[in-house]
């Protein structure tokens, strides 16, 4: 059982907690992730670890509100548990001194960006990094991105806060104003599809961090495959991150909707649920 | 249990055997018939997912054990990958000692009530069976008999604890909790070492959980099994991943003296063809992971599966009958095995071929899919398959299969699980760099120690066989206990 240490809402429908995890906290790094299950009933899902703290055995999961499982998170208070979470699954980041890296971040992707862009400023790197949200309360941790980048530029659909206008925008500004010798890509499918089109025009090598359905997240079940470069990889042991210009977006992107009807069902039973009881 | 030939031989010539042998003659023996396991009717339990075989009452148990001919020379024996005294434990049955029975199977066996169930027994024991092999008569019901006297002792909730040694305090890990992983952990328990079992999913059981379904195996009794050796003191740790959560250097340092790395063949194969990933084209591992583990078929659980109404499976084995008749109990109106050889060459167990058959299942024996196409959602809608014929034998000795031109045609499917195989799952070894792998990703060891290339690593089951069943796996553990003990009491000697 993980006890959660600490929650904080960001906005109605995104918060961290923070929870107790000893033996991952110790053996995380940048780019790592797990699975967990809230209770009996629930479902495997995928979660990105955005901090950890091995001297307080703790991890750092920033959740958004997209169905039944997320709802139930949010509706987690500090001292409860959740019952199973196992990690640090997946491929660490591979950190190296490049030069100039443009982390790009969309959304709740903005979490598992930071761990990649402090371990990329403690290899030496100069980071350029764009947050980016539809709108202002949908930018996160804004001021812990500030602690480990060379220059933030924010971008909002509705111009609520920093500059008007999509994520690409501002990615393409940086690269036209310097030398970008890598990038990093994270956030919704469609947001990492248009940000790595973007740095592709400038042949810029970006990775993205992808996140697909999983149920057990060790290589088993195969739910998480995605073609890159033509062949089949398992986002659980191949990935979570891969070269940009070799992923198969559409396909990855059907496949996340495979059970659009499912959840989509499941949520509103969900919502009658939580309405009876309060 | 140094020696199985002489185990089994000693307990043939106590006094109450000799007896027994006496109270009926063979020839009276060999005139009885054998019992038939009664089933559940195919087209009810088509739609439910309670156990096919409903198990044999202690009238039918006592009936078949007369049969038994108490052989001077067991050959059954042989063909037990665990080596449990077979001929004991049914004379056991005979003189209605049915806790006593169930006791023998344990001196070995640490999984009777599984094995009971879903090991090939054809093509073991009783395929060695006197009956098979001399007689030409069907064989004794070893595994129907083994399955009563594990069912009896667990109903009569009398359940004995097989005798364990003084406990040494020396901790040993088990990597897995599969059959290969818990019959290690088992015996290690019996000689008396302080044994955790480390398991990267949220249960117990390996593929006896995720894999094999309610109705062939259900979770009660495989849990049944685990609690068992639960009390006879084996520690077991699940959401733990050796080589991630931990590494084996930092569990070394925790004090464990040796390793027994039991983590499967969880890496399913697919076929590579075009359409492969549309919606609704599921590994055989993941239907069968949602449906059994996840119970994702019961609304009140949060995980879901796609349900269809023309279900293809793809390929011949066990996992393939396992997963056509899931699907068929989830309400598929066609559900059919997509197999490129002929029924001849199925590497499915007889039974469950002949269960699959009566549920209705269909068979398109020697088809092969080659492309898959979708809807404008991008689910599965329909399959093209190639119709083969059977050429000269492989390497594996079957018939290979060979397409033939121009033979395609197209079937509506609205999904399809692919049960083509698995591969040896990479997460465990790939954390060791010194550890001896064969290019087909499997973990390389002694045959006799089951040691690998780093001194305190033992390896069995699937990840050194690459797919392999249940009771070898179940072999594999309990001869890498003993060559763990070995290992350790000749380090425990030396220093």
């Amino acid at each position: 059982m993980n006890k959660i240490v600490e929650m904080e809402f960001f906005s109605e429908n995104v918060a961290k907690i923070v929870l107790e995890a000893p033996d991952i906290a110790k053996s995380r790094k940048a780019g790592h992730f797990v699975i967990i299950r809230i209770d009996e009933k629930g479902e495997r899902i995928p979660l990105t670890i955005a901090d950890g703290d091995p001297e307080k055995g703790t991890i750092t999961l920033v959740v958004q509100r997209v169905g039944v499982t997320s709802a139930k998170l949010l509706a987690k208070k500090v001292g409860d548990e959740i019952l199973d979470v196992v990690g640090p699954l997946g491929h660490a980041t591979h950190i190296e001194k490049v030069g100039t890296v443009l982390c790009a971040g969309g959304g709740v992707g903005i979490a598992p960006l930071m761990p990649i862009v402090k371990a990329l400023k403690e290899a030496g790197n100069r980071i350029i990094t764009v947050l980016a949200g539809r709108t202002k309360e949908l930018i996160i941790l804004e001021d812990e991105m500030r602690e480990f980048s060379d220059e933030v530029v924010i971008m909002t659909d509705d111009g609520s806060y920093g500059k008007k206008g999509l994520v690409t925008a501002g990615m393409e500004e940086v690269i036209k104003s310097e030398k970008v010798d890598m990038a990093v890509v994270i956030g919704p499918a469609i947001m990492m599809k248009f940000g790595s089109l973007t740095t592709q025009k400038y042949n810029i090598p970006t990775v993205v961090s992808l996140n697909t359905i999983m149920v057990d997240g060790t290589g088993m079940c195969g739910a998480c495959r995605v073609s890159v470069g033509g062949k089949t990889k398992f986002v659980c042991v191949d990935g979570p991150e891969f070269d940009a210009s070799l992923v198969n977006w559409e396909e990855m992107m059907m496949r996340m909707g495979a059970y659009k009807t499912q959840e989509h069902e499941a949520y509103e039973r969900y919502l009658k649920t939580v309405e009876t009881v309060s | 249990m140094e020696n199985i030939a002489e185990y089994i031989k000693e307990g043939r010539s106590e006094a109450w055997r000799a007896e027994l042998r006496k109270s009926m003659k063979a020839k009276e023996r060999t005139s009885l018939e054998r019992v038939k396991m009664p089933e559940q009717d195919p087209h009810v339990r088509n739609k439910n997912s309670i156990e096919v075989n409903l198990g044999i009452s202690e009238e039918l148990a006592v009936a078949e054990a007369h049969r038994c001919l108490d052989c001077p020379e067991p050959t059954c024996t042989i063909g037990c990958p665990v080596g449990i005294n077979i001929p004991k434990f049914i004379k056991k049955i005979e003189t209605k000692d049915f806790l006593g029975a169930a006791a023998v199977i344990k001196e070995t066996n640490a999984l009777p009530a599984v094995c009971g169930r879903v090991c090939p027994q054809e093509k073991q024991c009783e395929l060695n069976c006197f009956y098979t092999q001399k007689l030409k008569k069907p064989a004794i019901a070893i595994g129907n008999l083994e399955r009563f006297a594990a069912d009896y002792e667990r109903n009569s909730g009398k359940m004995s604890i097989p005798e364990i040694a003084e406990p040494n305090g020396i901790k040993v890990a088990v990597v897995g909790s599969g059959p290969a992983g818990l019959a290690a952990a088992g015996d290690l328990a019996k000689f008396g070492y302080d044994v955790t079992v480390f398991e990267a999913l949220h249960e117990i059981g390996g593929v006896l959980k995720y894999g094999i379904p309610e109705f062939r195996l259900p979770n009660d009794i495989v849990d049944v099994e685990i609690d068992n050796m639960r009390k006879m003191g084996v520690k077991f740790r699940t959401d733990f991943i050796v080589g991630k959560t931990a590494s084996f250097e930092d569990l070394r340092k925790q004090g464990f003296q040796a390793f027994f790395v039991g983590s499967g063949a969880g890496l399913p194969r697919f076929m590579n063809i075009p359409g492969e990933n549309y919606n609704g084209i599921f590994s055989s591992n993941e239907y069968l992971t949602r449906v059994n583990l996840m119970k994702a078929a019961d609304s009140e659980y949060d995980t879901p599966v796609l349900f269809g109404k023309n279900v293809a499976v793809i390929g011949g084995g066990n996992t393939a009958m396992d997963s056509v008749r899931t699907a068929k109990r989830l309400g598929a109106e066609r559900a059919m095995i997509v197999y490129r050889r002929s029924l001849e060459e199925m590497p499915a167990r007889i039974e469950e071929v002949h269960h699959a058959q009566e549920e209705d299942i269909e068979f398109l024996n020697l088809h092969n899919p080659v492309e898959y196409f979708a809807d404008e959602n991008g689910r599965v809608n329909k399959m093209r398959v190639q119709k083969m014929k059977l050429g000269e034998p492989d390497a594996s000795g079957r018939r290979r299969p060979i397409p033939i031109e121009g033979s395609e045609f197209d079937i509506d499917v609205d999904l399809v699980v692919v049960a083509v195989g698995v591969s040896p799952n990479p997460i465990v070894p790939s954390s060791l760099k010194d550890l001896k792998m064969t290019s087909w990703g499997t973990i390389v060891v002694d045959k006799d120690s089951m040691q690998s290339s780093i001194p305190d690593i033992f390896a069995g089951g699937d990840i050194v066989r690459g797919g392999a069943t249940v009771i070898l796996a179940m072999g594999d553990g309990r001869k890498a206990a003993a060559g763990i003990h070995k290992y350790l009491q000749e380090k425990v000697k030396a220093n």
